[in-house]
Protein backbone atom coordinates (compact mmCIF):
# COMPACT_ATOMS: atom_id res chain seq x y z
CA UNK A 1 0.00 0.00 0.00
CA UNK A 2 2.79 2.38 0.89
CA UNK A 3 4.25 1.91 -2.62
CA UNK A 4 1.14 3.12 -4.44
CA UNK A 5 0.66 6.43 -2.66
CA UNK A 6 3.36 8.46 -4.48
CA UNK A 7 1.98 7.34 -7.83
CA UNK A 8 -1.53 8.48 -6.92
CA UNK A 9 -0.06 11.74 -5.71
CA UNK A 10 1.77 12.21 -8.99
CA UNK A 11 -1.31 11.55 -11.06
CA UNK A 12 -3.33 14.06 -9.10
CA UNK A 13 -0.59 16.62 -9.67
CA UNK A 14 -0.63 16.03 -13.45
CA UNK A 15 -4.39 16.23 -13.70
CA UNK A 16 -4.45 19.53 -11.75
CA UNK A 17 -1.96 20.97 -14.23
CA UNK A 18 -3.94 19.51 -17.11
CA UNK A 19 -7.07 21.09 -15.70
CA UNK A 20 -5.51 24.56 -15.80
CA UNK A 21 -4.27 23.91 -19.35
CA UNK A 22 -7.69 22.66 -20.37
CA UNK A 23 -9.49 25.78 -19.15
CA UNK A 24 -6.83 28.05 -20.66
CA UNK A 25 -6.90 26.39 -24.08
CA UNK A 26 -10.70 26.28 -24.27
CA UNK A 27 -10.82 29.96 -23.29
CA UNK A 28 -8.27 30.92 -25.95
CA UNK A 29 -10.14 28.91 -28.59
CA UNK A 30 -13.55 30.35 -27.72
CA UNK A 31 -12.23 33.92 -27.40
CA UNK A 32 -10.46 33.67 -30.77
CA UNK A 33 -13.56 32.33 -32.49
CA UNK A 34 -15.81 34.84 -30.76
CA UNK A 35 -13.66 37.71 -31.95
CA UNK A 36 -13.27 36.37 -35.46
CA UNK A 37 -16.62 34.72 -36.20
CA UNK A 38 -19.31 35.84 -33.78
CA UNK A 39 -18.47 39.56 -33.65
CA UNK A 40 -18.76 40.07 -37.44
CA UNK A 41 -21.91 37.96 -37.65
CA UNK A 42 -23.43 39.93 -34.78
CA UNK A 43 -22.39 43.17 -36.47
CA UNK A 44 -24.30 42.21 -39.64
CA UNK A 45 -27.51 41.63 -37.69
CA UNK A 46 -27.03 44.65 -35.40
CA UNK A 47 -26.48 46.97 -38.36
CA UNK A 48 -29.37 45.52 -40.34
CA UNK A 49 -31.84 46.00 -37.48
CA UNK A 50 -30.25 49.23 -36.15
CA UNK A 51 -33.25 51.35 -37.07
CA UNK A 52 -35.93 48.77 -36.40
CA UNK A 53 -37.71 46.04 -38.32
CA UNK A 54 -39.63 48.44 -40.56
CA UNK A 55 -36.53 50.14 -41.91
CA UNK A 56 -34.98 46.68 -42.29
CA UNK A 57 -37.89 45.54 -44.44
CA UNK A 58 -37.83 48.79 -46.43
CA UNK A 59 -34.34 47.79 -47.49
CA UNK A 60 -35.97 45.17 -49.70
CA UNK A 61 -38.42 47.55 -51.39
CA UNK A 62 -35.68 48.83 -53.69
CA UNK A 63 -36.42 47.35 -57.17
CA UNK A 64 -32.69 46.92 -57.86
CA UNK A 65 -32.34 44.84 -54.71
CA UNK A 66 -35.28 42.67 -55.74
CA UNK A 67 -33.75 42.25 -59.20
CA UNK A 68 -30.46 41.26 -57.55
CA UNK A 69 -32.24 38.61 -55.46
CA UNK A 70 -33.94 37.27 -58.60
CA UNK A 71 -30.65 37.14 -60.50
CA UNK A 72 -28.93 35.32 -57.64
CA UNK A 73 -31.72 32.72 -57.54
CA UNK A 74 -31.61 32.33 -61.33
CA UNK A 75 -27.83 31.90 -61.30
CA UNK A 76 -27.99 29.26 -58.57
CA UNK A 77 -30.83 27.50 -60.41
CA UNK A 78 -28.57 27.05 -63.45
CA UNK A 79 -25.21 26.55 -61.74
CA UNK A 80 -26.15 24.03 -59.06
CA UNK A 81 -27.84 21.49 -61.38
CA UNK A 82 -25.03 21.86 -63.94
CA UNK A 83 -22.32 21.18 -61.38
CA UNK A 84 -24.37 18.40 -59.78
CA UNK A 85 -24.67 16.53 -63.09
CA UNK A 86 -20.98 17.13 -63.73
CA UNK A 87 -20.05 15.98 -60.21
CA UNK A 88 -22.01 12.75 -60.52
CA UNK A 89 -20.52 11.99 -63.95
CA UNK A 90 -16.99 12.74 -62.79
CA UNK A 91 -17.38 10.66 -59.63
CA UNK A 92 -18.83 7.72 -61.58
CA UNK A 93 -16.00 7.75 -64.13
CA UNK A 94 -13.29 8.18 -61.50
CA UNK A 95 -14.61 5.90 -58.74
CA UNK A 96 -15.96 3.02 -60.84
CA UNK A 97 -13.21 2.65 -63.44
CA UNK A 98 -9.45 2.37 -63.60
CA UNK A 99 -7.92 4.37 -66.44
CA UNK A 100 -4.76 6.25 -67.35
CA UNK A 101 -4.49 9.88 -66.36
CA UNK A 102 -6.94 9.57 -63.50
CA UNK A 103 -4.88 11.45 -60.92
CA UNK A 104 -4.28 14.25 -63.44
CA UNK A 105 -8.02 14.47 -63.98
CA UNK A 106 -8.65 14.72 -60.23
CA UNK A 107 -6.03 17.48 -59.90
CA UNK A 108 -7.60 19.42 -62.79
CA UNK A 109 -11.06 19.13 -61.22
CA UNK A 110 -9.63 20.67 -58.02
CA UNK A 111 -7.97 23.49 -59.94
CA UNK A 112 -10.73 26.11 -59.47
CA UNK A 113 -10.23 25.82 -55.68
CA UNK A 114 -6.65 26.99 -56.07
CA UNK A 115 -7.35 29.83 -58.49
CA UNK A 116 -8.23 33.31 -57.26
CA UNK A 117 -11.86 34.26 -57.96
CA UNK A 118 -10.60 37.36 -59.74
CA UNK A 119 -8.70 35.11 -62.16
CA UNK A 120 -11.91 33.14 -62.78
CA UNK A 121 -13.54 36.35 -63.97
CA UNK A 122 -10.45 37.55 -65.84
CA UNK A 123 -10.14 34.41 -67.97
CA UNK A 124 -13.75 34.79 -69.14
CA UNK A 125 -12.97 38.34 -70.27
CA UNK A 126 -9.92 37.02 -72.14
CA UNK A 127 -12.20 34.50 -73.83
CA UNK A 128 -15.46 36.34 -74.46
CA UNK A 129 -14.58 40.03 -73.97
CA UNK A 130 -14.36 42.50 -76.87
CA UNK A 131 -10.63 41.75 -77.27
CA UNK A 132 -10.97 38.08 -76.37
CA UNK A 133 -10.73 34.96 -78.56
CA UNK A 134 -14.44 34.80 -79.33
CA UNK A 135 -15.08 38.53 -78.84
CA UNK A 136 -15.35 39.62 -82.51
CA UNK A 137 -17.37 36.51 -83.46
CA UNK A 138 -19.83 37.16 -80.64
CA UNK A 139 -20.07 40.86 -81.45
CA UNK A 140 -20.98 40.14 -85.07
CA UNK A 141 -23.85 38.00 -83.86
CA UNK A 142 -24.82 40.46 -81.14
CA UNK A 143 -24.39 37.93 -78.33
CA UNK A 144 -23.34 39.33 -74.95
CA UNK A 145 -21.63 36.99 -72.51
CA UNK A 146 -19.29 39.22 -70.54
CA UNK A 147 -21.03 42.07 -68.65
CA UNK A 148 -24.27 40.10 -69.00
CA UNK A 149 -26.04 37.22 -67.29
CA UNK A 150 -24.28 34.37 -69.20
CA UNK A 151 -20.90 35.62 -67.98
CA UNK A 152 -22.14 35.68 -64.39
CA UNK A 153 -23.40 32.11 -64.75
CA UNK A 154 -20.15 30.89 -66.33
CA UNK A 155 -17.99 32.58 -63.67
CA UNK A 156 -20.13 31.03 -60.94
CA UNK A 157 -19.90 27.57 -62.53
CA UNK A 158 -16.11 28.00 -62.62
CA UNK A 159 -15.70 28.83 -58.92
CA UNK A 160 -18.18 26.18 -57.69
CA UNK A 161 -16.97 23.56 -60.15
CA UNK A 162 -15.31 21.08 -57.74
CA UNK A 163 -17.81 21.07 -54.86
CA UNK A 164 -20.10 18.15 -55.76
CA UNK A 165 -17.37 16.08 -57.43
CA UNK A 166 -15.05 16.58 -54.45
CA UNK A 167 -17.67 15.19 -52.04
CA UNK A 168 -18.68 12.24 -54.21
CA UNK A 169 -15.31 10.94 -55.47
CA UNK A 170 -13.88 9.77 -52.10
CA UNK A 171 -17.29 8.54 -50.95
CA UNK A 172 -17.87 6.39 -54.04
CA UNK A 173 -14.29 5.13 -54.07
CA UNK A 174 -14.67 4.00 -50.48
CA UNK A 175 -18.02 2.31 -51.15
CA UNK A 176 -16.68 0.17 -54.01
CA UNK A 177 -18.66 -1.26 -56.91
CA UNK A 178 -19.74 -4.76 -55.80
CA UNK A 179 -23.41 -3.86 -55.44
CA UNK A 180 -23.52 -2.13 -58.82
CA UNK A 181 -21.78 -5.12 -60.43
CA UNK A 182 -24.31 -7.46 -58.83
CA UNK A 183 -27.21 -5.37 -60.14
CA UNK A 184 -25.79 -5.33 -63.68
CA UNK A 185 -25.05 -9.07 -63.58
CA UNK A 186 -28.66 -9.70 -62.51
CA UNK A 187 -29.83 -7.82 -65.58
CA UNK A 188 -30.60 -4.33 -64.31
CA UNK A 189 -30.04 -1.54 -66.82
CA UNK A 190 -27.49 1.21 -66.30
CA UNK A 191 -30.06 3.82 -65.35
CA UNK A 192 -31.94 1.54 -62.94
CA UNK A 193 -28.64 0.54 -61.32
CA UNK A 194 -27.71 4.16 -60.76
CA UNK A 195 -31.11 5.22 -59.42
CA UNK A 196 -31.81 2.18 -57.24
CA UNK A 197 -28.34 1.11 -56.11
CA UNK A 198 -25.89 4.01 -56.29
CA UNK A 199 -28.08 7.01 -55.55
CA UNK A 200 -29.39 5.72 -52.18
CA UNK A 201 -25.80 5.03 -51.10
CA UNK A 202 -24.49 8.48 -51.97
CA UNK A 203 -27.51 10.65 -51.20
CA UNK A 204 -26.15 12.32 -48.03
CA UNK A 205 -22.79 13.08 -49.58
CA UNK A 206 -24.58 14.38 -52.66
CA UNK A 207 -26.84 16.62 -50.58
CA UNK A 208 -23.79 17.94 -48.72
CA UNK A 209 -22.00 18.77 -51.97
CA UNK A 210 -25.12 20.43 -53.39
CA UNK A 211 -25.68 22.73 -50.38
CA UNK A 212 -22.03 23.78 -50.32
CA UNK A 213 -22.14 24.43 -54.06
CA UNK A 214 -25.35 26.42 -53.61
CA UNK A 215 -23.98 28.54 -50.76
CA UNK A 216 -20.89 29.43 -52.75
CA UNK A 217 -22.91 30.03 -55.95
CA UNK A 218 -25.25 32.48 -54.23
CA UNK A 219 -22.45 34.21 -52.36
CA UNK A 220 -19.72 34.47 -54.98
CA UNK A 221 -18.35 37.99 -55.18
CA UNK A 222 -14.90 38.31 -56.80
CA UNK A 223 -15.44 36.33 -60.00
CA UNK A 224 -18.92 37.72 -60.59
CA UNK A 225 -17.76 41.25 -59.83
CA UNK A 226 -15.18 41.09 -62.64
CA UNK A 227 -17.59 39.90 -65.35
CA UNK A 228 -20.80 41.58 -64.24
CA UNK A 229 -20.26 45.14 -65.49
CA UNK A 230 -22.35 46.29 -62.50
CA UNK A 231 -25.42 47.31 -64.49
CA UNK A 232 -27.98 48.07 -61.80
CA UNK A 233 -31.09 45.97 -61.78
CA UNK A 234 -29.64 43.93 -64.65
CA UNK A 235 -26.32 42.30 -63.83
CA UNK A 236 -25.95 42.75 -60.09
CA UNK A 237 -26.29 39.71 -57.85
CA UNK A 238 -26.97 39.94 -54.12
CA UNK A 239 -23.31 40.22 -53.04
CA UNK A 240 -22.73 42.93 -55.65
CA UNK A 241 -25.83 44.76 -54.47
CA UNK A 242 -24.41 44.63 -50.93
CA UNK A 243 -21.27 46.31 -52.24
CA UNK A 244 -23.19 49.01 -54.14
CA UNK A 245 -25.40 49.87 -51.15
CA UNK A 246 -22.43 49.82 -48.77
CA UNK A 247 -20.40 52.17 -50.98
CA UNK A 248 -23.38 54.51 -51.11
CA UNK A 249 -23.39 54.61 -47.29
CA UNK A 250 -26.84 53.02 -47.32
CA UNK A 251 -25.73 50.79 -44.47
CA UNK A 252 -29.11 49.53 -43.26
CA UNK A 253 -30.07 48.33 -46.74
CA UNK A 254 -26.59 46.89 -47.36
CA UNK A 255 -26.67 44.93 -44.12
CA UNK A 256 -30.29 43.89 -44.72
CA UNK A 257 -29.25 42.15 -47.95
CA UNK A 258 -26.12 40.87 -46.18
CA UNK A 259 -28.29 39.44 -43.40
CA UNK A 260 -30.16 37.32 -45.98
CA UNK A 261 -26.82 35.95 -47.20
CA UNK A 262 -25.73 35.37 -43.59
CA UNK A 263 -28.93 33.41 -42.97
CA UNK A 264 -28.20 31.36 -46.08
CA UNK A 265 -24.78 30.56 -44.58
CA UNK A 266 -26.30 29.56 -41.25
CA UNK A 267 -28.93 27.35 -42.90
CA UNK A 268 -26.13 25.74 -44.92
CA UNK A 269 -24.19 25.01 -41.72
CA UNK A 270 -27.28 23.55 -40.04
CA UNK A 271 -27.96 21.21 -42.99
CA UNK A 272 -24.27 20.30 -43.10
CA UNK A 273 -24.24 19.43 -39.39
CA UNK A 274 -27.40 17.36 -39.85
CA UNK A 275 -25.95 15.49 -42.83
CA UNK A 276 -22.74 14.74 -40.93
CA UNK A 277 -24.74 13.52 -37.97
CA UNK A 278 -26.73 11.18 -40.28
CA UNK A 279 -23.53 9.92 -41.91
CA UNK A 280 -21.95 9.29 -38.49
CA UNK A 281 -24.96 7.31 -37.35
CA UNK A 282 -24.89 5.15 -40.46
CA UNK A 283 -21.24 4.25 -40.19
CA UNK A 284 -20.77 4.40 -36.42
CA UNK B 1 -9.71 -2.29 -79.13
CA UNK B 2 -7.49 0.47 -77.80
CA UNK B 3 -10.00 1.18 -75.05
CA UNK B 4 -9.05 -1.99 -73.18
CA UNK B 5 -5.45 -0.84 -72.99
CA UNK B 6 -6.49 2.63 -71.87
CA UNK B 7 -8.61 1.27 -69.02
CA UNK B 8 -9.05 -1.93 -67.08
CA UNK B 9 -12.14 -3.89 -68.20
CA UNK B 10 -15.27 -3.60 -66.06
CA UNK B 11 -18.83 -4.80 -66.49
CA UNK B 12 -20.22 -1.47 -65.27
CA UNK B 13 -21.73 0.74 -67.96
CA UNK B 14 -21.34 4.41 -68.65
CA UNK B 15 -17.57 4.83 -68.84
CA UNK B 16 -17.53 6.55 -72.21
CA UNK B 17 -20.50 8.77 -71.44
CA UNK B 18 -19.43 9.94 -67.98
CA UNK B 19 -15.75 10.38 -68.78
CA UNK B 20 -16.64 12.09 -72.03
CA UNK B 21 -18.96 14.56 -70.36
CA UNK B 22 -16.49 15.16 -67.50
CA UNK B 23 -13.65 15.93 -69.91
CA UNK B 24 -15.86 18.11 -72.10
CA UNK B 25 -17.27 20.15 -69.21
CA UNK B 26 -13.85 20.50 -67.57
CA UNK B 27 -12.32 21.69 -70.84
CA UNK B 28 -15.11 24.13 -71.66
CA UNK B 29 -15.51 25.67 -68.21
CA UNK B 30 -12.01 25.58 -66.75
CA UNK B 31 -9.25 24.67 -69.20
CA UNK B 32 -10.27 26.70 -72.27
CA UNK B 33 -10.64 29.98 -70.30
CA UNK B 34 -7.33 29.38 -68.50
CA UNK B 35 -5.69 28.70 -71.87
CA UNK B 36 -7.07 32.00 -73.17
CA UNK B 37 -5.30 33.83 -70.34
CA UNK B 38 -2.01 32.03 -71.00
CA UNK B 39 -2.18 32.79 -74.74
CA UNK B 40 -3.07 36.42 -74.12
CA UNK B 41 0.00 36.74 -71.90
CA UNK B 42 2.14 34.92 -74.46
CA UNK B 43 1.21 37.56 -77.05
CA UNK B 44 3.11 40.16 -75.01
CA UNK B 45 6.78 40.78 -75.69
CA UNK B 46 9.29 40.00 -72.95
CA UNK B 47 9.95 43.66 -72.26
CA UNK B 48 6.21 44.44 -72.04
CA UNK B 49 5.70 41.49 -69.71
CA UNK B 50 8.61 42.42 -67.45
CA UNK B 51 7.59 46.08 -67.37
CA UNK B 52 4.13 45.12 -66.05
CA UNK B 53 5.56 42.55 -63.69
CA UNK B 54 8.24 44.75 -62.13
CA UNK B 55 6.16 47.92 -61.97
CA UNK B 56 6.68 49.27 -58.42
CA UNK B 57 2.93 49.37 -57.77
CA UNK B 58 2.61 45.71 -58.77
CA UNK B 59 5.62 44.71 -56.67
CA UNK B 60 4.12 46.49 -53.65
CA UNK B 61 0.88 44.55 -54.21
CA UNK B 62 2.70 41.18 -54.31
CA UNK B 63 4.45 42.07 -51.08
CA UNK B 64 1.14 42.81 -49.38
CA UNK B 65 -0.79 39.85 -50.86
CA UNK B 66 1.91 37.33 -50.12
CA UNK B 67 3.12 38.83 -46.84
CA UNK B 68 -0.35 39.22 -45.35
CA UNK B 69 -1.37 35.71 -46.48
CA UNK B 70 1.82 34.28 -44.95
CA UNK B 71 1.33 36.09 -41.64
CA UNK B 72 -2.36 35.13 -41.51
CA UNK B 73 -1.56 31.49 -42.25
CA UNK B 74 1.06 31.46 -39.47
CA UNK B 75 -1.37 32.97 -36.97
CA UNK B 76 -3.96 30.43 -38.08
CA UNK B 77 -1.48 27.59 -37.65
CA UNK B 78 -1.15 28.54 -33.97
CA UNK B 79 -4.74 29.42 -33.11
CA UNK B 80 -6.22 26.86 -35.50
CA UNK B 81 -4.23 24.21 -33.68
CA UNK B 82 -5.50 25.41 -30.30
CA UNK B 83 -9.10 25.39 -31.59
CA UNK B 84 -8.71 21.91 -33.10
CA UNK B 85 -7.12 20.69 -29.86
CA UNK B 86 -9.94 22.07 -27.73
CA UNK B 87 -12.55 20.52 -30.04
CA UNK B 88 -10.94 17.08 -30.20
CA UNK B 89 -9.53 16.63 -26.70
CA UNK B 90 -11.97 18.44 -24.45
CA UNK B 91 -15.66 18.14 -23.73
CA UNK B 92 -17.24 21.49 -22.92
CA UNK B 93 -20.70 23.03 -23.21
CA UNK B 94 -21.37 24.27 -26.74
CA UNK B 95 -18.60 22.17 -28.27
CA UNK B 96 -20.81 20.92 -31.12
CA UNK B 97 -21.97 24.46 -31.86
CA UNK B 98 -18.39 25.73 -31.97
CA UNK B 99 -17.46 22.82 -34.21
CA UNK B 100 -20.25 23.69 -36.66
CA UNK B 101 -19.29 27.39 -36.60
CA UNK B 102 -15.75 26.65 -37.80
CA UNK B 103 -17.10 26.31 -41.33
CA UNK B 104 -18.79 29.71 -41.22
CA UNK B 105 -16.06 31.40 -43.29
CA UNK B 106 -16.64 28.73 -46.00
CA UNK B 107 -20.37 29.34 -46.05
CA UNK B 108 -20.51 33.09 -45.47
CA UNK B 109 -20.22 35.09 -48.72
CA UNK B 110 -16.91 36.96 -48.76
CA UNK B 111 -18.61 40.32 -49.37
CA UNK B 112 -20.62 39.82 -46.17
CA UNK B 113 -17.59 38.97 -44.06
CA UNK B 114 -15.83 41.90 -45.71
CA UNK B 115 -18.37 44.56 -44.75
CA UNK B 116 -18.87 42.93 -41.34
CA UNK B 117 -15.15 43.05 -40.51
CA UNK B 118 -14.86 46.59 -41.84
CA UNK B 119 -17.72 47.62 -39.53
CA UNK B 120 -16.42 45.86 -36.44
CA UNK B 121 -12.84 47.11 -36.88
CA UNK B 122 -13.54 50.60 -38.22
CA UNK B 123 -12.36 53.38 -35.84
CA UNK B 124 -15.98 53.79 -34.71
CA UNK B 125 -16.77 50.04 -34.57
CA UNK B 126 -17.03 47.76 -31.52
CA UNK B 127 -13.48 46.48 -31.62
CA UNK B 128 -11.97 49.33 -33.61
CA UNK B 129 -12.88 51.83 -30.86
CA UNK B 130 -11.14 49.75 -28.20
CA UNK B 131 -8.09 49.17 -30.37
CA UNK B 132 -7.92 52.88 -31.24
CA UNK B 133 -7.29 53.71 -27.57
CA UNK B 134 -4.16 51.53 -27.73
CA UNK B 135 -3.08 53.28 -30.93
CA UNK B 136 -3.69 50.29 -33.21
CA UNK B 137 -5.72 50.87 -36.35
CA UNK B 138 -6.89 47.73 -38.10
CA UNK B 139 -9.38 48.91 -40.72
CA UNK B 140 -7.88 50.53 -43.84
CA UNK B 141 -4.35 49.36 -42.97
CA UNK B 142 -2.38 46.20 -43.78
CA UNK B 143 -3.43 44.78 -40.41
CA UNK B 144 -7.02 44.74 -41.71
CA UNK B 145 -5.90 42.65 -44.68
CA UNK B 146 -4.29 40.17 -42.27
CA UNK B 147 -7.43 40.03 -40.10
CA UNK B 148 -9.63 39.29 -43.13
CA UNK B 149 -7.25 36.54 -44.28
CA UNK B 150 -7.17 35.00 -40.79
CA UNK B 151 -10.97 34.70 -40.96
CA UNK B 152 -10.85 33.16 -44.44
CA UNK B 153 -8.04 30.71 -43.68
CA UNK B 154 -9.10 29.45 -40.24
CA UNK B 155 -11.30 26.51 -41.36
CA UNK B 156 -8.53 25.11 -43.56
CA UNK B 157 -6.17 24.70 -40.60
CA UNK B 158 -8.79 23.45 -38.12
CA UNK B 159 -10.30 20.94 -40.56
CA UNK B 160 -6.87 19.61 -41.52
CA UNK B 161 -5.61 19.22 -37.96
CA UNK B 162 -8.78 17.76 -36.39
CA UNK B 163 -8.60 14.27 -38.00
CA UNK B 164 -4.86 14.05 -37.29
CA UNK B 165 -5.48 14.78 -33.61
CA UNK B 166 -8.21 12.12 -33.51
CA UNK B 167 -5.79 9.60 -35.03
CA UNK B 168 -2.85 10.56 -32.81
CA UNK B 169 -1.92 7.81 -30.37
CA UNK B 170 -2.80 9.03 -26.92
CA UNK B 171 -1.18 6.06 -25.19
CA UNK B 172 2.19 7.43 -26.31
CA UNK B 173 1.43 10.76 -24.62
CA UNK B 174 0.24 8.99 -21.49
CA UNK B 175 3.31 6.78 -21.44
CA UNK B 176 5.56 9.83 -21.73
CA UNK B 177 3.69 11.56 -18.93
CA UNK B 178 3.93 8.50 -16.71
CA UNK B 179 7.68 8.43 -17.36
CA UNK B 180 7.87 11.98 -16.08
CA UNK B 181 7.83 14.09 -19.26
CA UNK B 182 6.44 17.59 -18.83
CA UNK B 183 3.57 18.86 -20.99
CA UNK B 184 5.86 20.94 -23.25
CA UNK B 185 8.19 18.03 -23.81
CA UNK B 186 5.22 15.79 -24.71
CA UNK B 187 3.92 18.48 -27.07
CA UNK B 188 7.25 19.00 -28.79
CA UNK B 189 8.34 15.38 -29.06
CA UNK B 190 5.08 13.44 -29.46
CA UNK B 191 2.09 15.58 -30.41
CA UNK B 192 3.73 17.98 -32.83
CA UNK B 193 5.49 15.31 -34.93
CA UNK B 194 2.21 13.38 -35.21
CA UNK B 195 0.10 16.32 -36.45
CA UNK B 196 2.80 18.31 -38.24
CA UNK B 197 1.99 17.07 -41.79
CA UNK B 198 -1.68 17.93 -41.26
CA UNK B 199 -0.79 21.31 -39.79
CA UNK B 200 1.47 22.05 -42.75
CA UNK B 201 -1.30 21.02 -45.18
CA UNK B 202 -3.75 23.36 -43.47
CA UNK B 203 -1.16 26.14 -43.43
CA UNK B 204 -0.48 25.74 -47.16
CA UNK B 205 -4.20 25.63 -48.02
CA UNK B 206 -4.82 28.78 -45.97
CA UNK B 207 -1.84 30.49 -47.60
CA UNK B 208 -3.04 29.58 -51.11
CA UNK B 209 -6.53 30.83 -50.38
CA UNK B 210 -5.19 34.01 -48.78
CA UNK B 211 -3.03 34.97 -51.76
CA UNK B 212 -6.04 34.93 -54.09
CA UNK B 213 -8.69 36.27 -51.73
CA UNK B 214 -10.57 39.35 -52.90
CA UNK B 215 -14.07 39.89 -51.51
CA UNK B 216 -13.40 39.92 -47.78
CA UNK B 217 -10.26 42.05 -48.16
CA UNK B 218 -11.35 44.96 -50.37
CA UNK B 219 -13.81 46.38 -47.84
CA UNK B 220 -11.44 46.48 -44.88
CA UNK B 221 -8.17 47.28 -46.68
CA UNK B 222 -8.84 50.84 -47.85
CA UNK B 223 -7.22 50.01 -51.21
CA UNK B 224 -4.48 52.65 -51.26
CA UNK B 225 -1.97 52.08 -54.08
CA UNK B 226 1.47 50.98 -52.78
CA UNK B 227 0.06 50.61 -49.26
CA UNK B 228 -3.06 48.49 -48.95
CA UNK B 229 -3.68 47.32 -52.50
CA UNK B 230 -3.68 43.53 -53.00
CA UNK B 231 -2.73 41.98 -56.35
CA UNK B 232 -6.26 40.70 -57.22
CA UNK B 233 -7.55 44.26 -56.73
CA UNK B 234 -4.82 45.63 -59.00
CA UNK B 235 -6.03 43.21 -61.70
CA UNK B 236 -9.59 44.49 -61.27
CA UNK B 237 -8.36 48.10 -61.51
CA UNK B 238 -6.41 47.33 -64.70
CA UNK B 239 -9.52 45.72 -66.21
CA UNK B 240 -11.59 48.78 -65.32
CA UNK B 241 -9.01 50.92 -67.14
CA UNK B 242 -9.22 48.56 -70.16
CA UNK B 243 -5.55 47.66 -69.66
CA UNK B 244 -6.07 44.05 -70.78
CA UNK B 245 -2.36 43.37 -71.26
CA UNK B 246 -1.59 44.46 -67.71
CA UNK B 247 -4.47 42.44 -66.28
CA UNK B 248 -3.46 39.35 -68.27
CA UNK B 249 0.19 39.54 -67.20
CA UNK B 250 -0.67 39.95 -63.51
CA UNK B 251 -3.34 37.25 -63.83
CA UNK B 252 -0.77 34.93 -65.37
CA UNK B 253 1.58 35.52 -62.43
CA UNK B 254 -1.19 34.75 -59.95
CA UNK B 255 -2.20 31.67 -61.89
CA UNK B 256 1.41 30.42 -61.88
CA UNK B 257 1.49 31.06 -58.14
CA UNK B 258 -1.69 28.95 -57.77
CA UNK B 259 -0.02 26.07 -59.63
CA UNK B 260 3.03 26.32 -57.38
CA UNK B 261 0.78 26.26 -54.31
CA UNK B 262 -1.25 23.33 -55.67
CA UNK B 263 1.98 21.45 -56.29
CA UNK B 264 3.20 22.27 -52.77
CA UNK B 265 -0.09 21.06 -51.27
CA UNK B 266 0.11 17.76 -53.16
CA UNK B 267 3.72 17.34 -52.06
CA UNK B 268 2.90 18.02 -48.42
CA UNK B 269 -0.06 15.64 -48.51
CA UNK B 270 1.97 12.87 -50.15
CA UNK B 271 4.66 13.35 -47.52
CA UNK B 272 2.09 13.25 -44.73
CA UNK B 273 0.49 10.10 -46.11
CA UNK B 274 3.86 8.39 -46.21
CA UNK B 275 4.64 9.44 -42.65
CA UNK B 276 1.43 8.25 -41.11
CA UNK B 277 -2.25 7.75 -41.75
CA UNK B 278 -3.82 11.00 -42.80
CA UNK B 279 -6.63 9.77 -44.99
CA UNK B 280 -9.66 12.12 -45.07
CA UNK B 281 -12.84 11.67 -43.11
Amino acid sequence: MAGTSPRVEARRHVSAGAQVGRVALISIAVAFLGLLLIAPLGAVLAQAFEKGVEVYLQGFSNPDTLAAIRLTLLTAAIVVPANTIFGICAAWAIAKFEFRGKSLLITLIDLPFAVSPVIAGLVLIMLFGAHGWFGPWLQERDIAIVFAVPGIVLATIFVTFPYVARELIPLMQQQGSEEEEAAITLGAGAWVTFLRVTLPKIRWGLLYGIILCNARAMGEFGAVSVVSGHIRGMTTTMPLQVEILYNEYNFVAAFAVASLLAMLAIVTLVIKTFVEWRADRRTG
Amino acid sequence: MTASRFRKPSILPGFGLTLGFTTFFLSAIVLLPLAALVFKTASLTWSQFLAILLDPRAVASYRLSFGAALLAAMINAVFGFVVAWALVRYEFPGRRLVDALIDLPFALPTAVSGIALATVFSPTGWLGQKLATTGVQVAYTWIGVVVALILIGLPFVVRSVQPALVEAQRDLEEAAETLGAGPFYVFRRIILPAVFPALLTGFTLALARGIGEYGSVVFISGNLPFKTEITPLLIVIKLEQFDYNGAAALGFIMLSMSFVMLFAINLVQAWGRRGQVAAGR
